[in-house]
């Protein structure tokens, strides 16, 4: 009898094993996608036929064998400058969410830990923050500083850092009245171990998750930012500054088209892997 | 206060461990919620005390208390002494001792644990946290020892695993471990048994008796299982509403209680031996911290209140080693017990 069920519940086992299930098509979408910027990033420089700044052919081509994605109102290959766009929007986005990971979550466990007066000073400071629209304060600090990808940067770190200081001090407000946590203090562990040691080890789930999803967001912030003339200066190859200047030659629609492209891939690829990311961690929420 | 711990050391020293007058005030209405209204207590080396009492009764937030670790907001008055040094109110003072001098373990050994250091690590950080001139190999050469200490198989591999991969009683193995890391001279059990079958409550039983024996422990188990009591206890301090309603030898206590609410708890209890008659419930429930009677706090669920009792508190008052805060209880006309014949409780 045992050899006659056996065969059957085999497969279904061997499947769980080699897939896990937060593991899903979208996921391993997402991840390629990742993956593709991340090496083209890396190696544009080495096996493209142009030069993003160079002028390769004739102004305004449309797609061809020669130059795929066209040449734009200069006569560049927009293919060439749109891969090159990876060498400014991953990384900016990296930083930039690094950035505010840091500042927000160091934030947001003081506040969830001390509580009293200093959670009452940064909280408000994230209420007001996250108050404005996003796009509007990070143009604002933008036109305060001047335009270029670094202000550009301190910009989006400004308006990104509330939401880790609030999900950080959720966490920690939870945590902190975790019996683990209570016997460390029993063990005579000082306050900043507690938090260091017992608290913020467990606390990184839905930071990470936001994160991932906010790279993607940064990507097309930065582009935004590019686009009204904040970001990018002109000869660079960025996407959002690419498209800015395809808005200008409406009529020769490739121009924005493959930085368009470009910008959806990567927010869509970061959504996917988020989304992979928070079944993994908790499997009980979303769908 | 009565005559405390061993009767030989008594009147030389203090007891090394003492709680006296212990007030515990949450913030509330009306000048707060006293949880804890002038509890003493006291336990000497190598001894045990069972502070036994409902759920509510204050037992665990007087212990709490006692280690500083009720948090800002709750203010807690009296003294809390080790060897004769008064603690309370020096918060600092008191970080160092605890994990030290006075460790803790907890009721929950499932969630007590941090779920993301492994067990050595947590064992080693205690001893690290008190002496850092200790090095981490040696700590965890120290750990490693501390799990066979424990009776936990298979030490060295045991460190390096993560709570998850214990089980229940290994994990509150691991607990008592971390709380013998720095040879502490108190240890504080809180309902240590409370999550473990009744196997595994027998085995930590018998560990806990071992440590006290062999290392001279004083050992604080609160409890409200009255059998752990009578199987492990010296003495025994029966809470109600934040009192201590009667405090006795464990054999005085179980054989001739003097309070109602002891007797009572008594009559509640199952027993193999004797008629097995219908248990005795208590009726009614123990009061709100907002609404404490008048008088004795236990005289609305007890059988033989009298008008008295709803007007006067009584009073702790102690004969010899037995103490009972009851208007109708009368110590002094008491002859001792009889010894055992097997030659007296350990």
């Amino acid at each position: 009898m045992t050899d006659a069920t056996l065969p059957a519940a085999t497969p279904a086992v061997r499947r769980r094993r080699t897939r896990p299930q937060w593991l899903t098509l979208p996921v391993i979408i997402g991840i390629a996608i990742i993956a593709f910027w991340v090496i083209v990033a890396v190696t544009v420089p080495l096996w493209t036929p142009y030069d993003p700044l160079m002028i390769a052919g004739r102004r305004l081509q449309p797609p061809s064998a020669a130059h795929w994605l066209g040449t734009d109102a200069l006569g560049r290959d927009v293919l060439v400058r749109t891969l090159y766009g990876a060498r400014y929007s991953l990384p900016i986005a990296v930083i930039v969410v690094a950035v505010a990971v840091a500042i927000g979550s160091a934030l947001g466990a003081i506040a969830g830990y001390l509580g009293g007066l200093a959670d009452s000073v940064i909280m408000r400071l994230v209420d007001v923050t996250l108050a404005f629209p996003p796009i509007l304060l990070a143009m604002a600090v933008t036109a305060a500083l001047g335009p270029g990808l670094d202000n550009a940067a301190i910009a989006m770190v400004a308006v990104s850092w509330p939401v880790y200081a609030r999900l950080m001090r959720a966490q920690v407000l939870s945590l902190r009245g975790r019996e683990h946590v209570e016997a460390a203090i029993a063990a005579g562990a000082s306050r900043p171990r507690v938090l260091i040691r017992h608290i913020l080890p467990l606390a990184w789930s839905p930071t990470l998750v936001n994160a991932t999803m906010d790279l993607g967001q940064i990507v097309l912030l930065a582009a935004s930012l590019s686009f009204i003339g904040l970001g990018a200066l002109p000869p660079t190859p960025e996407w959002g500054q690419m498209i800015s200047e395809g808005a200008v030659h409406f009529y020769s629609w490739w121009i924005a088209f493959g930085p368009g492209m470009a910008i959806l891939s990567m927010v869509l690829g970061f959504s996917f892997v988020g989304d992979g990311l928070r079944d993994l961690f908790d499997p009980r929420s979303g769908t | 206060m009565s005559a405390v711990g061993t009767a030989s050391a008594a009147a030389a020293r203090p007891p090394l461990f003492e709680v006296r007058d212990l007030r515990v005030v949450f913030p509330g209405p009306a000048g707060g919620l006293e949880a804890v209204s002038g509890v003493d207590l006291s336990v000497d080396r190598g001894e045990v005390l069972a502070v036994v009492g409902e759920s509510g009764s204050g037992k665990s937030v007087t212990m709490l208390a006692a280690m500083g670790l009720t948090g800002p907001a709750v203010k807690v008055t009296g003294s809390v002494k080790l060897d004769g040094e008064d603690y309370l109110g020096r918060p600092e003072a008191l970080r160092r001792l605890r994990g030290k001098r006075m460790a803790m373990i907890f009721q929950d050994p499932m969630t007590a644990l941090n779920p993301v250091m492994t067990v050595g690590a947590q064992i080693t950080e205690m001893i690290r946290i008190h002496d850092r001139s200790v090095s981490q190999r040696q700590a965890m050469k120290k750990a490693v020892d501390l799990l066979a200490l424990v009776a936990v198989p298979f030490p060295e591999r045991r460190a390096a695993q993560y709570p998850h991969e214990f089980s229940g009683g290994m994990r509150q193995r691991a607990m008592i471990a971390m709380a013998m890391a720095n040879d502490p001279e108190v240890l504080i059990a809180d309902e240590p048994t409370t999550a473990l079958d009744v196997t595994i409550q027998a085995q930590i039983i018998e560990l806990l008796d071992g440590l006290r024996r062999e290392r001279g422990l004083a050992l604080v188990l609160i409890t409200h299982d009255l059998g752990i009591v009578a199987g492990l206890a010296d003495r025994v301090a029966i809470l109600y509403a934040g009192r201590v309603v009667e405090r006795a030898p464990v054999r005085e206590a179980y054989y001739r209680p003097a309070h109602p609410y002891t007797a009572s708890l008594l009559k509640a209890l199952p027993s193999l031996e004797g008629d097995r008659g219908r248990l005795v419930p208590i009726d009614g429930s123990p009061p709100g911290l907002a609404a404490r009677p008048p008088g004795c706090s236990f005289h609305p669920r007890c059988p033989i209140a009298v008008p008295r009792c709803s007007v006067e508190r009584p009073a702790l008052i102690a004969v010899g080693d037995h103490a009972a805060a009851c208007h109708l209880a009368d110590l002094s006309a008491r002859t001792p017990l009889p010894m055992p014949a097997a030659g007296g409780a350990r």
